[in-house]
């Protein structure tokens, strides 16, 4: 063997057996590279990481000093260098440069940086480096000099990073006391008045004269919501007012000292001074913020609980649909249809449904859910409310069923294969033993096969969770004011606009003013979305295979 | 034979009512089910053929000709009418006599609603008659003494008590005062009118035979809107003695001149200074024997559409030529009527208009399109005046006897046709012809370009580089997996590749768009570095892989290899990205983008590459899992008496097993190009969506998919582009369903044939 010529070697086939190997493990690398991707840069982004300080002085300026989050580095030519506008001293044919995020948007212009790695001097990373996380404008950098009470200073130096956390704790629990004011109290009073509205409506195109006892009723319940209202606007006056009190100054580095409200801070750490621990538990609680908290700055900052529940909401409502058209349609294509031409083109037909573009599944969701029954559920029930439209619109009950659409050849397909595995001795038994077909249906063979229905359903619901292309005509929206659940009746509104997983993805990523920004947080719902559909699928692949050795044992 | 009920059964007595009555509920059940499944099922299966009909319902009335219905019909007893016109509503019509009236009349039965009071002179009479563009209403008499009156037709709508009312009214752009047209006083033959806010234009044949060019620009007043002055300027041209002008026309821009004489000429003068017209071309427009009997603008103002005495119609535009100039192109022609055109009336939103011929029949057409829509009988002996309201849904046709007809078009999509929507059209102000996708504007007069040709081109673009990516990765992976992997290996391999045929293609389309775009663009040599080492590297890690002590080599068993090779990708895959800059520098002068564009290939970040290399990652799994299953299915004794005669197992998988599970490769290959050819997340996000004739693989490209989730949430239903858009994606959805049925009934012999081997 080891004296072989190459040409003999060639001829043996074995260098192609080894391309192919290659195929294989090109095919794995990618895969596995992907993943890995995904999740290290969706997880690092929760880690509090170091703050460094750097001199910085470009040829021929005033040494700087810079403070920020080192986030990438990279070595490029000096051709493409000069095109960013940084001249490399002639023979240094290639530069190192780092992407710097120095945040402070407000006062820098940009909260990324690159900077010219031979033009920068030591890195240091100073304990007393605050990070801030704010409501508004992106993260915040630098020293935190004092604490003040409607403008007198309390505290300063390191009494004030003492001092801040509890007064932190205050402004927060204020802040949540509002929201709550404004979402809840106030949505259900817009919810009342809104009604009141429809009813006046409805009574004008009943043709009911101005000043009748409904009209006058009307008028009284309004007066109601409006005290209510007056109210509430009170209460939220002095809960702004003490929410104004506390300000912190914190110099930033081009020595600025700039003045904090702290209404308008989330959250405040010193990552150069944290320990392991104190990182991964502030770890910890970043990741929960993300998962339960609202999307704000256009979705780029904050939590994705609205997506998640979105997503999920109109997954389930899905599966309401799907599994039993699903089902009863597998049992009438595999035990009931006469089997024949016609019903192996039809087999044929919802096999390569499964393969149609989901995007021709959305416009037909929105030709004829949306603007055809949408539009004639609106005329018929919601007369009172147009022109505005309630079902005629994009909304959640019409993404569910074109998912629904979508996915039931799915289904079909996975319960006809667990119909057609079941063996012929339990069904003749049953048959022999008197029952009808339609009791050993239901008695022996759909137990049987239900671990299949189980399968194509998550098959199902993994494949909806993961479609965006159809979603973004028939109901997903950007920021949807409101949950689909709520506590006003009828509770579940089905004809309301819901975001979802994906389409955050793809609107964070590709419509967002701040990419740069918001790239590790969409790096972030990536890796949510991709657990999420990895996990379904090995679901549904484990009990397909428990299914298929149960069968086995009952065969032998 | 009786049988004794045995006295411990707890089951009723065969026979006896109590067993009567369960047996018949149990079939009733039994049936009920039956025809409960059966409905149901069959409701499924409607909904889903369902998609199909209703994609075809939409797209249909694209391709209906136009329809016209007589509305009403009735005698106005007018005589000596120039001109009518019709309004938005189909319900006022404006008629214009030689005389000097203009009278608003009822147009479903042709009562006189008002008679506007124009200014006219005493001591003159009307000579000539003149029609801005119809968007404009605006209208000019020509006096016999030089003069002109210029005039503008307006509505005003109010809702008193919630009901429409419209009110007719004329107004005076330049005042209430006539203009001298023609400074020597002469009547004025021929006389042609355009009129905006701020210019009024006039063009004047007079009896002595010059071209006299007016144009008058209003001076409004700061405080007073009714105030304001007129500054006139004039010029002449000289015409050629013998020559006789028949027809004038000014664009809508005021910046053209059309002149059509008898023997046949179009002069085409460029007005934009009215001080010096200037002659740019002056073209033999109709064969000798043939005259040209009407001459309109299309709306816009840029196409004119000349009328034959043969009752051709052609369509001219000037075209820029190489040298800058521009020259007028008979760029498309209507055929099908057979006498002289009469009157052309072009509508006013759209590149379509209608022609009425000597005869009396009337045609309706669309440019862009090349479309005849419908040609018909109108009106009885010929000559008649037509207008067509502004929603072109409406023609009132009047003839010299004062007969009136209000007729109702139904064309709602005249714009598309085969023509144009895949071969190549040459649309208005272009150099030549081409394939263009440009669905929507801000300006009002645009013509929609619905071409699909870039958009079909763009998907199959991004299939072909997807499949060139995925087919040799996915197959010859399959081959390895199936036929020569341990066992042991094989049962984590399959399911991690085809995992990632569930992986949300928007997660691949943000990576490709925004991590794998940027990093191509730096590294690009190492990009083609990593696509050319990596082969050579695998044969030549194999060949090394023989030369190793066989101590070395046994510690790993046959069907391994695909381990052995994943540390040598991954160490290729990180050089060639390190030697990236170096690789730069050394070839393409420090900036391969750059040089690229130099050598004239253009390159765009999110370009075809992109999405070849993150399409082809969609589609691998889909050919991988199906390629897998065929070779994994081709009999073990085939196989097993190949080897047994001698065989390489090279040579078994080749000439045996590859030709038994060719038909499986090619469904394979077909489910995979299905889904690349409806995929929409990746084309979206990992290209410029920029609709291009092009095959560079360093550009992007529109497709299909994206097209219609970029441009369907602002299309408005049941329009035009609606409706093209539910094209789209009936060609996808038809284009998928053939690739997956073939590879469905391939794959169902191939099962066949496997079965009775």
């Amino acid at each position: 063997m080891s004296k072989q010529s190459v040409s003999t070697w060639f001829k043996s086939g074995s260098p192609w057996i080894w391309l192919n190997a290659g195929a294989v493990s090109i095919s794995i690398v990618m895969v596995v590279g992907l993943l890995l991707l995904i999740a290290v840069r969706g997880l690092s982004h929760f880690w509090p990481a170091d703050i460094m300080a750097l001199s910085y002085q470009e040829p021929g300026g005033e040494p700087i000093t810079l403070i920020g989050e080192l986030v990438d580095t990279e070595v490029v030519t000096a051709l493409r260098l000069k095109s960013t506008g940084v001249d490399l001293p002639s023979g240094q044919t290639t530069g190192e440069r780092h992407l710097l995020k120095v945040g402070n948007r407000d006062y820098f212009g940009l909260d990324f940086r690159w900077i010219n790695g031979s033009w920068a001097g030591e890195a240091s990373y100073p304990e007393k480096i605050v990070a801030v996380e704010r409501r508004e404008w992106g993260d915040f950098f630098g020293y935190l000099l004092e604490i003040r009470q409607q403008g007198q200073t309390i505290a300063s130096g390191d009494d004030a990073w003492a001092e801040l956390q509890q007064r932190l704790d205050r402004s927060n629990k204020l802040i949540a006391q509002i929201k709550q004011l404004e979402k809840s109290d106030i949505g259900t009073i817009n919810h009342g008045l809104e009604g009141l509205r429809l009813k006046d409506r409805k009574l004008e195109l009943e043709g009911v004269v101005a000043g009748s006892v409904q009209h006058q009723q009307i008028e009284q319940e309004r007066k109601q919501w409006n005290l209510r209202y007056a109210d509430i606007t009170k209460q939220l006056a002095v809960l702004n007012a003490a929410v104004n009190r506390d300000q912190m100054v914190i110099q930033i580095s081009d020595g600025r000292e700039v003045e904090i409200p702290l209404a308008k801070v989330v959250d405040i750490m010193r990552p150069n001074a944290m320990g392991v621990g104190q990182k991964i538990a502030t770890y910890g609680r970043e990741v929960w913020k993300f998962v339960s908290g609202d999307p704000r700055e256009a979705n780029t900052e904050g939590g994705i609980f609205p997506a998640i529940f979105g997503t999920v909401l109109m997954v389930m409502i899905m599966a309401v649909f799907v599994t039993p058209f699903g089902v009863v349609a597998a049992i009438y294509l595999k035990e009931y249809a006469k089997q024949g031409p016609i019903i192996r083109l039809i087999r044929i037909a919802v096999n390569n449904l499964a393969g149609v573009p989901s995007i021709v599944y959305g416009v037909f969701g929105l030709g004829f859910f949306v603007y055809f029954l949408g539009g004639n559920i609106d005329e018929i029930f919601f007369s009172a409310s147009l022109p505005t439209p309630t079902f005629g619109t994009p909304g959640l009950l019409w993404a569910s069923l074109t998912l629904a659409l979508l996915t039931v050849p799915v289904v079909i397909v996975a319960t006809e294969e667990g119909l057609s595995r079941i063996p012929r001795a339990i069904r003749e038994g049953s048959l022999a033993l008197g029952a009808t077909k339609a009791e050993t249906l239901w008695r022996t063979v759909l137990p049987m096969a239900a671990p299949a229905m189980m399968t194509g359903l998550i098959l199902a619901v993994a494949r909806a969770a993961g479609e965006v292309a159809p979603l973004m005509m028939v109901g997903v929206v950007k920021l949807a004011p409101a949950l689909a659940i709520d506590t006003v009746a009828p509770y579940l509104h089905l004809d309301r606009q819901f975001m979802h997983l994906g389409f955050h993805i793809y609107d964070v990523g590709f419509q967002s003013p701040n990419v740069e920004a918001a790239r590790p947080l969409v790096y972030a719902t990536a890796l949510l979305l991709v657990l999420i559909i990895i996990v379904l699928n090995m679901t549904a692949i484990s009990i397909r295979n428990r299914l298929r050795e149960n069968f086995k044992s009952t065969e032998s | 034979m009786v049988e004794q009920p045995s006295q411990a059964s707890v089951l009723p007595a065969p026979g006896s009512p109590v067993a009567r009555r369960r047996r018949a509920w149990r079939e009733f059940k039994d049936r009920a089910a039956r025809y409960g499944v059966a409905t149901g099922g069959m409701m499924v299966i409607l909904a889903i053929v369902l998609i199909f009909f209703y994609l075809f319902y939409v797209v249909f009335p694209l391709f209906n000709n136009a329809e016209i219905a007589t509305h009403a019909e009735y005698n106005t007893h007018s005589q000596n009418v120039t001109h009518v016109t019709l309004n938005e509503y189909n319900d006022i019509g404006l008629m214009l006599t030689m005389q000097g009236q203009a009278r608003f009349f009822n147009a479903n039965n042709g009562e006189v609603i008002v008679e506007a009071d124009l200014p006219l002179p005493a001591d003159s009479h009307i000579s000539s008659f003149a029609k801005g563009a119809s968007s404009t209403g605006v209208f000019a008499y020509g006096f016999a003494d030089g003069r002109a009156l210029i005039f503008k037709k307006d509505y005003k709508i109010s809702f008193p008590n919630d009901k429409r009312k419209i009110t007719p009214l004329i107004e005076f752009p330049a005042g209430k005062e006539l203009v001298r047209v023609d400074p020597q006083g002469k009547a004025l033959q021929l006389l042609s009118v355009q009129s905006s806010e701020q210019q009024t234009m006039l063009a004047g044949v007079t009896a002595d035979n010059r071209l006299v060019l007016n144009s008058l620009v209003r001076e409004q007043d700061f405080m007073d809107e009714d105030v304001f002055t007129i500054e006139q300027t004039s010029a002449e041209i000289v015409l050629a003695e013998n020559l006789q002008v028949t027809l004038l026309r000014i664009d809508i821009d005021q910046r053209e001149l059309y002149l059509a004489d008898v023997d046949g000429f179009i002069a085409y003068y460029n007005i934009e200074d009215p001080q010096s017209p200037r002659l740019i071309q002056r073209i033999k427009a109709v064969p000798t024997g043939v005259d040209i009997t009407s001459m309109e603008f299309l709306t816009g103002g840029i196409s004119i559409l000349v009328g034959r005495s043969d009752g051709q119609i052609d369509q001219w535009f000037p075209v820029r030529d190489q040298d800058n100039n521009y020259r007028l192109h008979n760029v498309r022609s209507f055929h099908d009527q057979a006498a002289a055109i009469v009157a052309i009336a072009p509508e006013h939103a759209r590149k379509g208009f209608l022609a009425l011929d000597e005869k009396g029949q009337i045609g309706i057409y669309h440019t862009t399109a090349h479309r005849t829509l419908l040609v018909e009988p109108l009106v009885e002996g010929g000559s008649a005046i037509i207008a067509v309201s502004p929603r072109a849904n409406g023609l009132l046709s009047l003839t010299a006897d004062g007969q009136a007809k209000l007729t109702l078009i139904d064309n709602e999509h005249p714009e598309v046709s085969w023509h144009s929507l895949w071969q190549e059209v040459w649309y208005e102000s272009r150099d030549q012809p081409g394939y263009v996708w440009q669905s929507s504007s801000a300006s009002d007069d645009f013509e929609p370009k619905f071409s699909m040709q870039p958009l079909t081109l763009g998907t199959i673009k991004a299939a072909f580089y997807a499949m060139l990516v995925a087919v040799p990765l996915a197959i010859m992976g399959a081959i390895y997996t199936a036929y020569f992997m341990s066992p042991t290996m094989r049962r984590v391999v399959k399911p991690t590749i085809e995992i990632m045929e569930a992986l949300p293609t928007v997660v691949l389309g943000f990576l490709a768009g925004l991590w794998l775009a940027p990093l191509v663009e730096a590294n690009l040599p190492g990009i083609f570095t990593i696509l050319i080492m990596l082969p050579i590297m695998t044969i030549l890690t194999a060949w090394a892989w023989t030369k190793l002590p066989s101590a070395w080599r046994k510690r790993i068993p046959d069907g391994w290899e695909a381990a052995v090779l994943v540390p040598i990708v991954i160490a290729v895959g990180m050089f060639s990205m390190m030697a990236s800059p170096t690789l730069e520098l050394w070839l393409f002068g420090g900036d391969m983008p750059r040089w690229l564009n130099e050598a004239g290939i253009d390159f765009d970040q999110r370009n075809s590459m992109v999405v070849g290399l993150a399409m082809g990652f969609a589609v691998i799994p889909t050919i991988f899992s199906i390629t897998e299953d065929a070779i994994f299915g081709v009999p073990k004794h085939l196989t097993i008496g190949s080897l047994a005669l001698g065989a390489t197992p090279w040579q078994t998988l080749t000439r045996v097993v590859l030709l038994t599970a060719s038909p499986g490769i090619f469904s394979a290959v077909m489910i995979g190009l299905g889904r690349a050819v409806g995929e929409t997340m990746i084309v979206l996000m990992a290209t410029g969506n920029t609709p291009i004739m092009d095959f560079n693989i360093f550009e992007g490209f529109r497709a299909l998919s994206a097209n219609i989730a970029v441009e369907m949430p602002e299309a408005a239903v049941a329009s035009t582009h609606y409706r093209i858009l539910f094209l789209t994606a009936l060609v996808l959805f038809g284009a998928t369903f053939i690739l997956n049925t073939i590879a469905e009934i391939v794959r169902q012999r191939l099962r066949n044939k496997y079965s009775s081997l």
